[in-house]
C-alpha cells in the first residue's frame, strides 16, 4: 500500500508541475543531445573511428592516439605555442582592464569618462574576422598604413603576418585590444560600489591619491581580481583555434600553430576523427586540471576561490 | 570638505587624461579609417592619401557593394540566421529560466546541476561536429541554429534575473487564479522581463551576427555562406595569398584601387548593424554583465 501511496504523492506532484516541466523540456532535451551525446562520443578518441559507423560501432585501439600525439614531433611544438601564446595573452590582457578601470575611476570629468568607456567597449562586438581583416589591412606590405610609415622613417616594408617572429605579438596585442575595455566593466562596478566615506576619511588621514588607490581600490577589487584569474588559468591551454587560422599561413605555424589549430586540421580537414578527438581529450584534461589547480592555489592563499 | 591637489596630482590627472584619450582613441581609429577609405576618391585610397577623413567623398563603393549578387546572398543569410537564431535561443532559454527560479519547483537543483556539468565538461569539437552530421543538420541552416539553441551562461542569467524581479507571490496569485504556468509565463513574466529579453536578444544576436565558428566547420554550400565566411575570403585570404582565392570579384572589377575601396566598404556594411545600433543599445550589454555578475 504504501508504494501506491508514494506513486500518487509522484503522480500528483508531477501533474501539479507538469507545465512547469513543458518550459523546460526543450532546453533539457537541447542539452542532452548537443552537450552530453558529445561526452559519450568521446570514446572514439579510444577507437578507429570511420565515418558512418556510431561511436560504438568502430574497434577499440585502446591509447594508441594519445600514443602517436605524445611521439609525434608536432606535439612540443603544440604544447609550446598553445602555453606560449595564452601565458601572453594572460600577463599583458589581465592587468590591462584592471589599470584601464582604475585609470578612468581617478578621471572626474563625467562625460569624458563615459565616452572613453563606451568607445572602449566597441571592439569587443566585432566579428574577429573583421579584426584580423584589419590586420591584414593596417599590416599589408604593399599598402598598410604601418608599412607606410616604416617606409618614411627609412625602413623596409616588413610582411608582418608573415613573419614568425611577428605572430605571438600581433596575436595578443590584438586581444588585448579588442578586449581590455570590455574586461573593465566587473572591476568598475565593483569600483563603484566602494563606499566614499572609505576614501574621504582616508583624506582626513592625510592619504594622497596614489595612497587611496592602493590602499582602498585595489583592496576592493580582490574578490574580482582572484575569481577572473583562477578562471583565466584554467582556461590557460584553451586557446580557440578561429583567430589562429585566420592569422596563420603555413609560414607561420612554427610559432602559430596550437593544439586546437592542429585538431581542426587533422580531425576535420583530414577527416582523422579519432585521432582528433584524442588530442582534443587531451587538451580540455589538462584545462580541467589547471582549473583544479588554480582553485586549490586561491584558496589556500586567499579566501577566495570558485567553490 | 576643501580638498587642494598637490602637484603631483595634477600631473598625474594629467597624463591619466591623455593616456586615457589615446586609448580610446586607439580603439576607435581602425574603424574611422576604414569608413574613411570606403567613402574616399578611389584614386585617394590607393595614393594612401586617406589618415583620417574621407576625402572626395563618394559612394561607388557602396553601390558595388551593393550589386554584388554573392554579397547580398551573404548578407540575407547572416540576417536569416540571426533573426531565426536569436528568437530561437531567447525563446528557449527564457521558457527554462523560468521554472528554475522557483523555489517551489521540485527538479530545480537536479536540473541546474544537470545543466552547470556543461559548462564544464563538454565532448569537443570532433564529437560534436560527428553528432551534428548525423543529425543530418551539416549543410542545412538549421546547423546555424540548432547546435547552439541555448547558452548554459546566459540562462543561468535570465535565470538570475527572474528570481530578482518576479515575486513569488505573483506567479503563486496567477495560479490560485487558475492560469497555467505556461499562461503565466506569456502573459505575465515576459511582459514584465522586457530588460532582461534585450539584453539576452543582444547577446544572442551579436554572436549569431559575428559567428565564424559554425559556418566554417557545418556549412560549405556557398549559397548558405553568412557574412563572416564571405568577408573571411575578401578580407584575408585574397590579402594573404595575392588574390589567388576568392579573387574573382576582384580582378572583374579590372581596377585594383577600387577593388581596395570595395573590401573597405564590405567591412563597414558587415559591421554597420553593430555600428549603428551600438550607442543605444550598449547599457543593455553592461547591464547583461552586472546581471551575469550576481551570485545568489
Amino acid at each position: 500500500m504504501k508504494e501506491e501511496t508514494i506513486l500518487r504523492v509522484f503522480i500528483r506532484r508531477f501533474n501539479r508541475e507538469k507545465f512547469l516541466h513543458l518550459l523546460v523540456l526543450p532546453t533539457i532535451i537541447y542539452f542532452f543531445i548537443f552537450h552530453y551525446i558529445p561526452i559519450y562520443g568521446i570514446v572514439i578518441a579510444f577507437q578507429d573511428y570511420s565515418p558512418g559507423s556510431g561511436f560504438l560501432g568502430s574497434p577499440w585501439v585502446g591509447l594508441e592516439h594519445f600514443r602517436d600525439f605524445f611521439n609525434s614531433i608536432y606535439f612540443p611544438r603544440l604544447l609550446r605555442n598553445t602555453f606560449l601564446i595564452s601565458f601572453y595573452s594572460l600577463i599583458f590582457g589581465f592587468p590591462m582592464p584592471i589599470i584601464f578601470a582604475l585609470m578612468l575611476n581617478e578621471v572626474r570629468n563625467r562625460t569624458f569618462k563615459k565616452v572613453v568607456q563606451s568607445v572602449s567597449y566597441f571592439p569587443n562586438f566585432v566579428s574577429i574576422v573583421i579584426v584580423v581583416g584589419l590586420m591584414n589591412i593596417f599590416l599589408s606590405p604593399v599598402n598598410g598604413l604601418v608599412n607606410l610609415l616604416l617606409q618614411k622613417l627609412g625602413h623596409q616594408p616588413i610582411y608582418f603576418l608573415q613573419e614568425t617572429r611577428w605572430f605571438r605579438f600581433l596575436y595578443v596585442s590584438s586581444g588585448v585590444w579588442q578586449s581590455f575595455g570590455w574586461g573593465s566593466i566587473l572591476y568598475l562596478a565593483a569600483l563603484s560600489g566602494v563606499s566614499p566615506e572609505l576614501y574621504e576619511s582616508a583624506i582626513v588621514d592625510g592619504a594622497n591619491r596614489f595612497q587611496q588607490a592602493i590602499y582602498i581600490s585595489i583592496p576592493s577589487l580582490m574578490p574580482t581580481i582572484i575569481l577572473l584569474l583562477i578562471l583565466n588559468i584554467g582556461n590557460l591551454l584553451n586557446v580557440g583555434f578561429e583567430k589562429i587560422i585566420l592569422m596563420y599561413t603555413p609560414r607561420t605555424y612554427e610559432v602559430a600553430d596550437v593544439i586546437s589549430s592542429y585538431v581542426y586540421r587533422r580531425g576535420l580537414l583530414e577527416g582523422e576523427f579519432s585521432f582528433g578527438a584524442a588530442v582534443g581529450l587531451f587538451n580540455n584534461m589538462v584545462n580541467f586540471i589547471l582549473l583544479l589547480i588554480a582553485n586549490y592555489i586561491a584558496r589556500r592563499v586567499t579566501e577566495y576561490s570558485l567553490w | 570638505m576643501i580638498y587642494r591637489k598637490s602637484v603631483g596630482e595634477r600631473i598625474f590627472d594629467v597624463f591619466n587624461v591623455i593616456i586615457l584619450a589615446i586609448l580610446g582613441a586607439s580603439t576607435l581609429y581602425p574603424f574611422l579609417y576604414t569608413l574613411s577609405a570606403s567613402l574616399s576618391n578611389a584614386e585617394a585610397v590607393a595614393r594612401q592619401q586617406v589618415l583620417l577623413w574621407p576625402i572626395k567623398p563618394t559612394l561607388e563603393s557602396y553601390k558595388l557593394v551593393f550589386s554584388n549578387s554573392e554579397i547580398l546572398l551573404a548578407y540575407y543569410n547572416t540576417i536569416w540566421y540571426t533573426v531565426v537564431g536569436t528568437f530561437v535561443n531567447v525563446l528557449m532559454t527564457t521558457a527554462a529560466a523560468y521554472p528554475l527560479s522557483r523555489k517551489g519547483y521540485s527538479l530545480r537543483s537536479i536540473i541546474m546541476v544537470y545543466i552547470t556539468i556543461t559548462m564544464f565538461f563538454g565532448g569537443g569539437l570532433i564529437p560534436t561536429y560527428i553528432l551534428v552530421n548525423r543529425l543530418g543538420l551539416y549543410n542545412t541552416r538549421w546547423a546555424m541554429i540548432i547546435p547552439t539553441a541555448v547558452s548554459a551562461w546566459n540562462l543561468m542569467m535570465a535565470r538570475v534575473f527572474f528570481q530578482a524581479t518576479i515575486p513569488e507571490e505573483l506567479t503563486d496569485a496567477a495560479k490560485i487564479d487558475g492560469a497555467n504556468e505556461v499562461i503565466i509565463f506569456f502573459r505575465i513574466v515576459l511582459p514584465l522581463s522586457m530588460p532582461i529579453l534585450a539584453v539576452l536578444a543582444l547577446y544572442y544576436g551579436v554572436a549569431h551576427w559575428n559567428d565564424f565558428f559554425n559556418p566554417l566547420i557545418y556549412i560549405s554550400n556557398p549559397n548558405l555562406q553568412p557574412m563572416s565566411i564571405y568577408l573571411r575570403k575578401v578580407l584575408i585570404v585574397a590579402q594573404v595569398y595575392g588574390g589567388e582565392m576568392g579573387g574573382e570579384m576582384l580582378e572583374t572589377l579590372g581596377n585594383m584601387a577600387l577593388a581596395e575601396k570595395v573590401k573597405f566598404a564590405t567591412a563597414i556594411v558587415a559591421l554597420l548593424p553593430i555600428m549603428m545600433s551600438y550607442p543605444f543599445l550598449q547599457r543593455y550589454f553592461v547591464k547583461g554583465v552586472m546581471i551575469g555578475a550576481l551570485k545568489e
